[in-house]
């Protein structure tokens, strides 16, 4: 009121009361500055915003996927080492037990040898035994008779009765050898 | 500013200042006076459209993932409001309405800021048509979206009678109706024209007040001085009231919306 009474005069404004010409240009202005934000600017915002939430969701994806996959070849490699170390152990256990095989068939090969040298060597000795026996007793024999009819002479020329005094004597000096 | 600026140099500042020197001669025609289809004031309008739009577009002409800065500032500016206004008041329903309300906050904020930018110094939004149209827009918003949500004869259900015993419902409904329906587009729009219409009278108070001092007697001169560094601290002031009113304006109009969509009461 105060400045209409100090204003007076020439066509005075009231403040409260909107000029309609202002409302028609600010009406306009804003509806296009609505249009052209609102259709062209904030949605494409919104898209930004949703496309950089799927980035970061699927570089996290991607890293939990990641995660995965090496865990699981963790596992793999793991079980794997484990199936290793078992089928070392393993081979380990064979070849010792082969070793003592071979080992035990190479004794076994040896002791038959030994012991079938050991028997050839008997067999020989007792042969050659058996031939130096028989060569003494002829010679012995021979010997005994010459010695004998040297001593006793003609009386004893009778071939029978050599014989069996030869074999007598022999038999004598087995059994004293025997006792 | 340029009729105050003329006023000045021919030494003949009129002090106090009155209404008048809000409505400045037109510029098309040149110097008409109650001609307002281009005027300083609607000039300013277009102005701020065109910044506006020209910012918008040109900032987010090509957008990516790893923001520039500018496309970083103006992601920045919707993110406030989308965050911090529609969705912190309305939910997450509150997205769609953002586009709008990022609008409405823009605008107003830079008209507003008209009030103290150097050879404009005068906002559009203390001549109240600016003010009620964009009061308009809110009040006819708000009640069509709970309509629309709500059915007419819910959504004015849900609006007029709140949970209280039925014999004190005589008494509340006319206080809601009036509260809702009548004093809602009027608050907002008188709001923020007051802001701004008080905002420059007082830089005009202080600045012609300095002028009209030393022009009187010299002996004012530091009386003077003293009136124009209140000038620049109440432009301090102006800026805060600036920002606010936009942000008042937006979050009023939010909160409308978010009462109109509310299920209760």
């Amino acid at each position: 009121m105060y400045f209409l009474a100090a204003e007076g005069g020439e066509a005075a404004h009231n403040p409260i009361i909107p000029a309609w010409e202002e409302i028609v240009v600010g009406g306009i202005a804003f509806i296009v500055l609505c249009f052209v934000l609102m259709k062209f600017v904030f949605p494409r915002m919104e898209q930004t915003f949703q496309a950089r939430v799927d980035a970061i969701e699927g570089g996290i994806k991607r890293a939990e996927a990641a995660q995965a996959e090496a865990n699981q070849l963790l596992e793999q490699y793991r079980a794997q080492l484990a199936e290793a170390r078992t089928d070392a152990a393993k081979i380990r256990d064979d070849a010792r037990a082969d070793a003592e095989g071979i080992r035990q068939d190479i004794l076994a090969k040896a002791r038959e040898e030994s012991d079938r040298i050991i028997a050839a060597g008997k067999e020989q000795l007792a042969a050659e035994r058996a031939t130096i026996v028989r060569e003494l007793r002829t010679e012995v024999g021979t010997i005994a008779v010459d010695l004998a009819s040297k001593i006793v002479g003609e009386s004893l020329a009778d071939e029978a009765r050599r014989k069996g005094t030869v074999d007598r004597f022999l038999s004598g000096l087995e059994s004293t050898g025997a006792r | 500013m340029f009729g105050q600026a003329n006023v000045l140099a021919a030494g003949q500042a009129e002090f106090p200042p009155s209404v008048e020197d809000f409505y400045l001669p037109s510029i098309l025609p040149w110097g008409a006076h109650d001609n307002y289809w281009f005027t300083k004031i609607t000039f300013m309008v277009w102005l701020a459209v065109g910044v506006l739009i020209l910012f918008f577009l040109l900032s987010y002409r090509n957008p990516k993932l790893v923001p520039t800065k500018k496309q970083w500032f103006a992601e920045s500016v919707y993110g406030f409001v989308r965050n911090n206004i529609a969705v912190d008041m309305i939910g997450h329903a509150g997205v769609r309405f953002a586009p709008y309300f990022t609008t409405l906050f823009c605008f107003i904020l830079l008209t507003n800021a008209f009030a103290i930018i150097p050879f404009f110094q005068i906002s559009p939004n203390s001549h109240i048509a600016f003010p009620a149209f964009l009061a308009v827009i809110s009040y006819v918003m708000f009640n069509w979206i709970g309509i629309r949500h709500h059915g007419f004869v819910k959504y004015f259900k849900n609006s007029l009678i709140p949970p209280a015993p039925w014999y004190i419902l005589p008494l509340l409904i006319p206080i809601e109706f009036f509260s809702t329906f009548l004093v809602r587009p009027f608050s907002l729009a008188v709001r923020l024209f007051a802001n701004m219409f008080a905002g420059h009278m007082l830089l005009l108070v202080f600045t012609l007040g300095g002028f009209a001092m030393l022009s009187a007697n010299a002996w004012l001169a530091p009386v003077s001085v003293l009136s124009w560094v209140m000038t620049i601290a109440l432009t301090f002031l102006e800026f805060l009231v600036i920002c606010l009113q936009a942000y008042v304006f937006t979050v009023l109009t939010a909160s409308y919306v978010q009462g109109a969509l509310a299920e209760e009461h």
